[in-house]
This record gives C-alpha cells, structure tokens and sequence, in this order.
C-alpha cells in the first residue's frame, strides 16, 4: 500500500495551491503541449533559452495536484539551469517515478524527491511525468506530446530528439 | 444565520439484512492499508459471492470438457450445465426461448455483433442510427466504425443540465432514413434512467429496431425483454456478480435469423466443404469456437443468486443506498452531483471544487473507498457538463449506509487536505 499521507504533504499541496512560474511566456524560444488523455490533464510549458541556459520557463494547464505541483516544482528547479543539465533532471525525475532511481542515493533531484511516493501508484505515476515530458517536447520542437499511444515517451531515452 | 440540518437517519428496508448479504461475498472482508474495504466501484464490476465461486470450482473440478462435440461423459455433462445456463439467463430476462440468448464475451462484444450481423447487412450509405449522449463509447465507437465503412449517419439525442434524455428531441430526429436505434438503459456515468419502453414503441411504430445496452441495468432492476419489446438487449456478467469474459445478447429470433455470422469457426457450422459452408441455427451461429464455458455456467449461477433475493428487492435496497447518499452529498458544501435525472440507479457521480477527481480517487482509496475517476469511458457525457472527469461511487445490493458514510467521511476528508 503506497503511503499516500507522504505524497500528498505540504509542498505538494502548498504548489498545487499557488502554482510558480504560471502562465506562458510571451517571448518564448520553445513552447510544447502534454496532454493525458485518461484523466484529461493537459498543460503547455513555454521556455526561453539564452543560448544554452534556461532563461524563462512557465507552465499553465488544467490538471491534477499531482500534475500541476510537478510542473511547479520543474519549473523552479530548471530556471537557470543549463539545458544538459535540465535533461538530465527529466531523466532522474522519471526513473525516480518509475522506481528505479532511489530518492535516497546519488542524484540532483533535491526536494523533487516528495513524488517518489508516486512510484507506488502507477495509474498516477503520469500525472507526475507529464510536465517533465511536456519540457523534454518543447526542447525539442516537438508541438505535443501524450501520454498514451505513439506519443508517448515514457520508454524512449531522453536526449536530443 | 447558519441553520442546523438535522442529522441524517438512513431509511432501513426491514425485510432486507445486508449484513447476512455481505457474509456471501468474501472479498468484502478485505482491508486495504489496514481500513475496510468500501466498494464502491460496482459499475465498472461488481464482487462475486461464494455460491458463484463455487459453481465454477464444482465446474472446473467436476464437469469440464470442451461442449457441444464429443459423446464422452464429461462433455455431455459440460453442455448440459451451459445449456441450462442459457436457459436461467433466458429466465433472467424472460427472453421467449432460450434460442434468443446468445453467449458474447460480454457487452461491447454483444453490440460488435449486432454491428457487423445486422448492421453491416441492413444500414447503408445514407440511411442514420440514432443514439444518445449518454451512451457508453461502447456503443458509439462500433457505429461510427459501420458509418465510417457504408457512409451511414449518426444521429445523436441530447440530454438537459439533469442528465435526462430530450425527448422530444429524440423524435424529430426520425425521418425516412432511419435504421437504427441504440440507447442505454441506465447512464454508466450519471446513473440516468431512460424511458425506453416508450422510446421502444416509438421506433416500432416506424418499423425501426432498437438496441438496449443493459449493462447498467440488469444488476440493478427487473428486467423484462417481452414486457420492453426490445429487439436486442445486451448485459455484461461480470456487472452482475459473475465472471469475467461472458455476457449476453438477446435478440428477437426472427431478427437474429436475418442477419449474417460475425465470426466464423467451429460450431457455427452444420457444414464445411471448400465450395460452401451451411451455417447452424441460432443460437449457435453466432457463438463460434469454444466459448467461455465455465464463465457461462458461473454467469447461470449468479442468475440464480440474484433471483433468489430478488431483483426488486435488491432495487429497493439499493435506492435507499442512493437517496441516502445523495442526501449526504447534498449537505456538503464544495461537492457538486453531476447527474440530477428525475430517476436514477445506484450511480452517484461528483466533483469536488478545486480537487481533481484523481487526486479524489488516490485519497479515498487511502481510506479504503474504491470509487471509479475518469470519464468513464463516455466522454460526450464530461463535454455535456463541461468537466474533464468526474468521481463516481456505484453501489450494488451489498453495499451497507455504513459504507455510504465512510465515503461521505473520505470526502470530508479529501477537502480537508485540500482547504
């Protein structure tokens, strides 16, 4: 049984409630859309990249709590960051959804480590992925991306499209 | 000024003993993280109990050999107990022979069929099928796929802010090219009631056949397929305290001798050579291959179970389930009920502002509330009320008021998490 009083804590709920970095960015240098078509979620993540380094990153949608504070929570942590290194963050995120990054071993992840309690829900571990997808996307020019189908990523590496 | 409602008494049906009930369905002992189990998802399947389970380890220990072949003992055995499964689900319905109750694998495989046997023989470019809003995608997605391929048209019956059905709407929508009707009997994610015995003789009257999707309904209520008049009725097993992988399709016999197989192979045959095959009588024309035997037996039993505490009963129980909790939800401020229709079964679909139904779903379930979240696969219902999903408690005979406010507890609960 997943311990869902851990995942719903405090800075879940706290980002669900007041969203950052919400909205979309008017000079934005890549923008993409993710949608989830089992629960409906949807959110668009534009960014603006400086060269190599995220200048601008915001994010708006309807979705879930789970969904929306992951997206918050991206969004501070890849503000600044170099493009490699927000990759690299997409990689950890997931494999850290997916089970097989522990919270509590080597990684970058900082507090993103409140969702690794979704890895005991799959039908929510989407809800979680789904902004970091939606960056991976926008990276790459890629317009949308989905969960389900072809379009979903979740089993592709994460790199250069 | 705050008024004070008075506390909720849940009205109890003094002839009806759900504890008795529920010591017949042992999967309801179960705890989940350390609560009971409270299911609540019974329209998506509902629970097996033990006399079910039973019938289909005495089939499985005692009876089983492929039927219908061999004249060996076990087979003859074998055929006989699915033939008399047939024969309780004919009784079920009160279809008028056991011939008219054809075994699917359940539901959607019952309305493919009807597709491809009737429609794919009898609706042509031009001519229109009319379904409803509140219909299951189910039965759409088969009827768009016969539209995509002969160029036919669906017409679509819309419903008001209740989740009811226009009706009137549902009239004009005939012309000389109607062919076809497939209309729900209860809405799986409103819990809608419709009026199909008049929708029924409206069609008739202009010589058009109608399609019942009874998934929804046969738990819930008495159903009679003569009294109704229907020429097709479909129903799912597993919704009906049986196994998954069977269901039924009832059609008039005259309609289903009319229309072509769906899938060829064994036992749908009197005759095989390369030149041409003879196709057998229904029933058997359209159950080709070995069919679920021991699911179709399992399905008898469950027949049987229900009849015995009895369908009206078990109606009558289960809308004191739904006054009570549609009462309780009423009450609570920030829950709003999607699905208001004048008459409704054992479906309670919700939202609640500022939480998304699957962050609802993951915090009952923390409580040990099983509800269903998403769209329920009927999406035209959510773009009608203009929500992406809903939360959706459905009960079933051996749900207890207990268990109706531990969900109303778990929603309390879910806002506060989220205040």
């Amino acid at each position: 049984m997943a311990d869902t009083n851990a995942l719903y804590q405090e800075v879940i709920l706290d980002h669900n409630r007041k969203p950052r970095n919400y909205g979309t960015l008017g000079n934005a240098s890549h923008r993409a859309e993710g949608h989830n078509p089992l629960c409906g979620d949807h959110l668009s993540v534009s960014l603006n990249l400086d060269g190599d380094r995220i200048d601008g990153v915001a994010f708006q949608g309807e979705s879930c709590a789970i969904c929306k504070a992951s997206a918050s929570l991206m969004t501070v942590t890849v503000k600044g960051k170099t493009r490699a290194d927000a990759e690299m963050l997409i990689q950890e995120f997931r494999d850290m959804v997916l089970g097989k990054l522990d919270p509590n071993g080597d990684h970058h992840l900082g507090r993103l480590t409140v969702f690794a309690g979704v890895r005991d829900l799959p039908t929510r571990v989407k809800c979680a992925i789904l902004p970091w997808h939606t960056l991976h996307a926008a990276f790459n020019a890629v317009a949308s991306t989905s969960t389900e189908a072809e379009g979903d990523p979740m089993h592709a590496p994460i790199g250069n499209a | 000024m705050k008024v004070v409602a008075p506390a909720l008494q849940p009205r109890l049906a003094a002839t009806f003993d759900v504890d008795r009930i529920r010591a017949d369905f042992p999967i309801l002992k179960l705890k989940v993280g350390g609560k009971p189990l409270v299911y609540l998802d019974n329209a998506a399947s509902s629970q097996m109990p033990q006399p079910v389970i039973d019938r289909l380890v005495r089939y499985q220990t005692t009876q089983h050999a492929n039927i219908h072949r061999a004249v060996h003992y076990l087979s003859e055995t074998a055929t006989s107990a699915y033939e008399e499964a047939r024969r309780k689900l004919q009784c079920f319905i009160n279809a008028r022979e056991d011939r008219e109750v054809i075994f699917t694998s359940g539901t959607t495989d019952a309305i493919n069929l009807v597709m491809h046997g009737y429609g794919r023989k009898f609706i042509g470019a031009g001519d229109e099928v009319v379904l409803t809003t509140l219909e299951h995608h189910s039965n759409i997605v088969p009827w768009q796929m016969l539209a995509e391929e002969t160029g036919a048209r669906l017409r679509i019956v819309p419903i008001d802010d209740a989740g009811d059905l226009l009706i009137d709407e549902y009239g004009k929508l005939f012309n000389e090219r109607t062919r076809f009707v497939g209309v729900t009997h209860v809405s799986n994610a409103l819990g809608t009631v419709n009026p199909i015995a008049p929708m029924i003789a409206f069609a008739h009257a202009r010589d058009v056949p109608v399609l019942i999707d009874g998934a929804q309904a046969v738990p819930h209520m008495r159903v009679d397929v003569q009294d109704l008049d229907c020429d097709f009725y479909v129903f799912s097993g597993h919704k009906l305290c049986g196994p998954t992988g069977i269901g039924v399709l009832y059609g008039k016999a005259a309609l289903l001798e009319r229309m072509q197989p769906f899938k060829g192979g064994g036992d749908m045959i009197l005759s095989v050579t390369f030149e041409k095959t003879t196709f057998n009588t229904i029933p058997y024309k359209f159950e080709a291959g070995t069919p679920p035997i021991a699911a179709a037996i399992g399905l008898g039993a469950a027949a049987d179970y229900l009849s015995a505490i009895g369908m009206d009963t078990i109606a009558a129980h289960e809308r004191d389930l739904l006054d009570y909790a549609t009462e309780q939800i009423k009450r609570m401020p920030g829950v709003r009920i999607i699905g208001t229709a004048a008459k409704k079964a054992a479906v309670l679909s919700f939202v609640v502002d500022g939480v998304h139904p699957h962050d609802v779903g993951t915090l009952l379930n923390q409580e040990g509330v099983a509800v269903r979240t998403g769209h329920h696969c009927a999406q035209p219902v959510m773009q009608r009320f203009k929500v992406p999903a809903t939360s959706r408690a459905s009960f079933a005979f051996y749900n207890s008021m207990t268990e109706v406010d531990a969900l109303a507890a778990g929603i309390r609960k879910v806002q506060k998490v989220f205040s």
